[in-house]
């Protein structure tokens, strides 16, 4: 095997972990008369295929009156199409030792399925069925059937868990009204109540086509017989109009905004939202390393001081919520019993001062950098992840192998950029801060209170 | 590497193509499958005497190494309860010659993972690291094992926390119905009814005196077993353990204990009143077996007709069918010498006696099981099987508890076989044995306002209610 080596930011005594050239992901790409394009990376470490469809609309691209109608649509491609009958999908699926899911996010839709080797046609079938026969299913019956489904999946996972509307408030406090962003992707429950049978044909005719969409083939599988598959099952599915992306505009945090929600739980906690770079834009690999920087393992600034040394915080971390139309990155930390929100938040802006001020240490730098290249390697023994990586790099850069050119970014970074990042977007002045607190206990959000029921 | 666009020569191609639409009339039959070829585990021993297992995995230069040890909750004395816990948590808070912060600093530096851990009956040490940088990771790895600093600051700090996260349950409903269907099914006093995360008197309770104590029970040569899975030879990977390891302190195997083996009891309700909540939590079950049971594979494809997978019965039913809840399932939890049967959903407040109803219906209806049922049940489990090699990590977990069994050194190449092998009969024999409606135990978590009186409305026997702190405790005062 030839080896390539990669320039690593370390110092000579140090081992680099990936010099490997398995840090690529070699593919073929081609696309059909209909718009769709395939990509197909071989990996025959098990004799599995992943299959991963992307369909480019997420919650973003949602009309007025209808918010969580793109995740309620991924539901009901489970459904049924034109010759697959309603359950059909899965039942085909297990019976080949196969398992398949979907997700849904602010701007993509994907669908994805493992299976053996043997029943990639299978997979493929089922896909390019409901791409291009899915209407001929459809009833206002199975509409009504995932409606409720998708309401207990809002109540299992935001409204009867602890905390579990933070991500509501997280959107609607902190993108304008006129942003896509404004809404969470679970949608309102009176907005699920009122999608309609019309809003799926509506939807499905305008961005469930192949020209909106791109399918990943990746495992054990020889490019040649993926591409005959692909072609064979895809070439009758009509290409559509194309697409418009949803545009948002430009916009900055009028200051400092503070909600307060109580709930039903033990302990406060805080979340902090500043506006940061849009995905895969200039200083969005620099606000991920100064997320981790600031509360990524047991010596980041924030966990060391609030947990370990001041002992007044349960916990905290720090992540950028990221998304072609806005980024947000966003500081969570549970106060222990008795400490007010107020105490945390002081410490919060003292070490945001402080990493304005001050660059961090070259070690506190690279600490972070060796993480991200040992998450890509650990990725790359996964088909399925590798399948999704590449869509999501097709997606947003146009180039499905930049996983070097991602890692890139992160190793480019200096100590002296964080500091600037941190000047330019970590502004105290303009941010959100959402208090939840035990009910009757409002005195221990963050000041000044604007008291929510 | 190769990035070829076929755009000229396709477009052809696809052009005499369209004029044909693919054949959609029956879906594609997929064939035989590609059987998954697993490299043997090569086994050897230290000179210490400790096991050591070994599968050679080399796509990606990565290396997972596990020590697992016969430990857990189930090895504590009721004055015990939560210390392997916080003995696992703080073996990385500090050892050899580093700080909790010194220590954490160098994983994070070197980009590995190293955790400390414990369950019900095994506790362990699990590093994933690139090979590149093994060395510098195994020293972390054998500090943590063998000199674990166990100091009365880091001590106090986790036991705050430790009690802190008690108080935390309250608030979720999941963690509160687990709890209270252990101690229903297995009684409050047993190891497998007590609280593993401990209680606000024995976590006071602990010493670093006692934490000493319990690391010195566990981690001895007899005592643990080496699971490693990656980029190795095999030679150099015994010269790095022997230097890693080969200091760990001698002593024997501990057994696992004989734990009481809970008896089926007529079927009651347990309702637990959590006011406002917007979901009602159901754990519906009964005693088990255990791993070692020779209807395994029967009840594996029973169980993933029942409520196992996506098509499962009880999802059809609850979620697809009804949309009474995202998803419903079911599962038998299987330890060393027992185990229980349970099902369960968190379904709408409003549907809970329907859902119930339906619960009841699907666990009764599973004795009729189809030759299709069983068809895709044995497909779905005995073909998705090569998924769980797919990464170091999941080789690794795979051998560990192919030795902490005691399964066969054939296991993995007969699993296929043997799954595939499951009759109807048997299937149906295995769901009349180890499912019984009259015997199951209902834990259900939710407003009990809005539906105590659907329940009762059901007449399946005996209602007993009772509040949070019933199953939990108060909240722990710091």
């Amino acid at each position: 095997m030839k080896r390539l080596l990669i320039p690593l930011l370390l110092t000579a005594a140090f081992p680099a972990m990936a010099q490997d050239s398995r840090l690529a992901l070699p593919f073929t790409r081609f696309t059909l008369d209909n718009g769709l394009t395939v990509i197909v990376h071989e990996d025959f470490s098990t004799p599995m295929v992943a299959v991963n469809v992307w369909y480019h609309v997420g919650s973003s691209y949602e009309k007025s009156g209808r918010t969580g109608f793109a995740h309620l649509f991924e539901h009901i491609m489970f459904e049924g199409s034109g010759n697959v009958k309603e359950g059909d999908f899965d039942n085909l699926l297990e019976g080949a030792g196969g398992s398949n899911n979907g997700s849904t996010s602010n701007d993509r839709t994907n669908y994805y399925e493992t299976v053996p080797s043997n029943a990639v046609s299978l997979a493929l079938f089922l896909e390019s069925d409901r791409m291009g026969h899915l209407l001929k299913a459809m009833s206002p019956g199975k509409v009504d059937g995932q409606r409720d489904v998708v309401k207990n999946e809002r109540r299992q996972s935001y409204e009867n868990r602890p905390y579990g509307l933070a991500w509501q408030y997280l959107a609607t406090e902190f993108y304008p009204k006129n942003h896509p962003y404004n809404w969470p992707v679970i949608g309102y429950m009176e907005d699920l109540t009122a999608a309609s049978y019309d809003d799926v044909v509506e939807f499905f005719k305008k961005y469930y086509r192949p020209n909106n969409a791109a399918l990943v083939i990746s495992g054990a599988i020889k490019t040649e017989e993926a591409r005959k598959l692909a072609e064979n099952w895809f070439r009758d599915v009509p290409a559509g109009e194309s697409v418009t992306r949803p545009d948002a505009p430009e916009f900055e945090l009028n200051g400092v905004k503070t909600v307060t929600v109580e709930d039903n739980v033990q302990l406060p906690r805080l979340y902090m939202a500043f506006r940061s770079p849009r995905s895969y834009s200039p200083g969005d690999a620099e606000m991920d390393i100064t997320a981790q920087i600031l509360a990524g393992g047991k010596n980041s600034r924030l966990y060391k001081r609030l947990v370990y040394d001041l002992q007044i915080a349960q916990d905290v971390a720090a992540f950028q919520n990221s998304g072609a139309l806005g980024s947000q990155l966003i500081l969570i930390s549970t106060a222990r019993p008795g400490v007010g929100l107020d105490q945390i938040r002081t410490v919060i802006d003292e070490e945001i001062a402080r990493l304005k001020a001050t660059p961090p240490s070259q070690r506190e730098l690279q600490r972070v950098v060796n993480q991200y290249e040992m998450n890509f390697l650990s990725q790359f023994q996964s088909i399925e992840a590798k399948a999704d990586l590449m869509n999501n790099y097709f997606r947003f850069t146009g180039n499905p192998d930049w996983a070097n050119e991602d890692l890139a970014r992160y190793r480019a970074v200096d100590t002296g950029d964080i500091s600037s990042v941190t000047a330019t977007y970590l502004d105290l002045n303009k941010r959100l801060m959402l208090s939840f607190v035990p009910k009757g206990s409002t005195h221990l959000a963050v000041k000044p209170a604007e008291v929510k029921p | 590497m190769k990035r070829q666009i076929f755009l000229t020569t396709l477009s052809v191609l696809s052009l005499t193509a369209f004029a044909q639409a693919p054949d959609r009339s029956k879906a594609p039959d997929p064939g035989p499958i590609d059987p998954l070829k697993l490299p043997a585990a090569e086994s050897f021993t230290l000179s210490n005497g400790i096991k050591v297992h070994f599968v050679k995995k080399d796509q990606v230069p990565l290396v997972q190494i596990n020590l697992i040890a016969n430990g857990g909750s189930i090895f504590e004395a009721d004055s015990e309860l939560g210390l392997a816990s916080l003995t696992a948590d703080l073996m990385t808070e500090g050892a050899g010659k580093r700080t909790a912060l010194e220590l954490a600093d160098e994983i994070d530096y070197l980009g590995i993972r190293l955790d400390s851990w414990s369950g019900q009956e095994q506790m362990g040490v699990n590093l994933f690291a690139p090979v590149s940088r093994l060395t510098a990771a195994l020293d972390l790895m054998r500090d943590v094992v063998l000199y674990p600093a166990f100091s009365e600051d880091e001590l106090n700090r986790a036991r705050t926390s430790k009690l802190v996260a008690l108080g935390q349950q309250h608030d979720e409903a999941r963690v509160i119905a687990s709890q209270a269907f252990n101690q229903q099914i297995f009684g409050k006093n047993h190891p497998l009814g007590r609280p593993s995360a401990g209680t606000e008197a024995t976590l006071k309770s602990f010493t670093t005196g006692n934490l000493k104590a319990f690391h010195g029970k566990i981690f001895t040569t007899g005592n643990v077993t080496l699971i490693v899975a990656g980029a190795l030879d095999p030679k150099d990977l015994k010269t790095r353990l022997e230097a890693a390891f080969g200091k760990l302190k001698p002593g024997r195997a501990l057994a696992t204990p004989k734990l009481e083996v809970p008896v089926f009891k007529p079927r009651k309700i347990i309702l637990v009143d959590k006011p406002g909540a917007a979901q009602t939590e159901l754990r519906i079950g009964h005693p088990g077996v255990n791993r070692m049971t020779p209807d395994y594979y029967t009840l594996t494809v029973v169980n993933t007709i029942l409520g196992g997978s996506f098509t499962s019965r009880l999802n059809q039913n609850i979620r697809e069918e009804h949309g009474y809840a995202y998803g419903a399932n079911s599962r038998f939890g299987l330890m060393k010498n027992t185990g229980a049967f349970l099902a369960g959903s968190a379904v709408q407040t409003e549907v809970t006696d329907s859902a119930v109803f339906q619960f009841m219906k699907e666990l009764t209806g599973i004795q009729v099981i189809r030759e299709e049922d069983m068809t895709r049940a044995r497909n779905y489990v005995a073909l998705s099987f090569p998924s769980d090699f797919a990464d170091v990590q999941s080789v690794a977990d795979q051998i560990g508890n192919q030795v902490f069994y005691n399964l066969p050194g054939e296991y993995f190449n007969t699993y296929t076989g043997k799954i595939l092998g499951v009759t109807r009969d048997q299937a149906i024999q295995a769901a009349k044995t180890y499912i019984r409606p009259e015997n199951l135990t209902l834990v259900v978590v939710g407003d009990r306002a809005k539906i105590e009186a659907g329940l009762r409305g059901l007449n399946l026997g005996e209602i007993q209610i009772l509040t949070v702190d019933d199953v939990l405790g108060p909240v722990p005062n710091l």
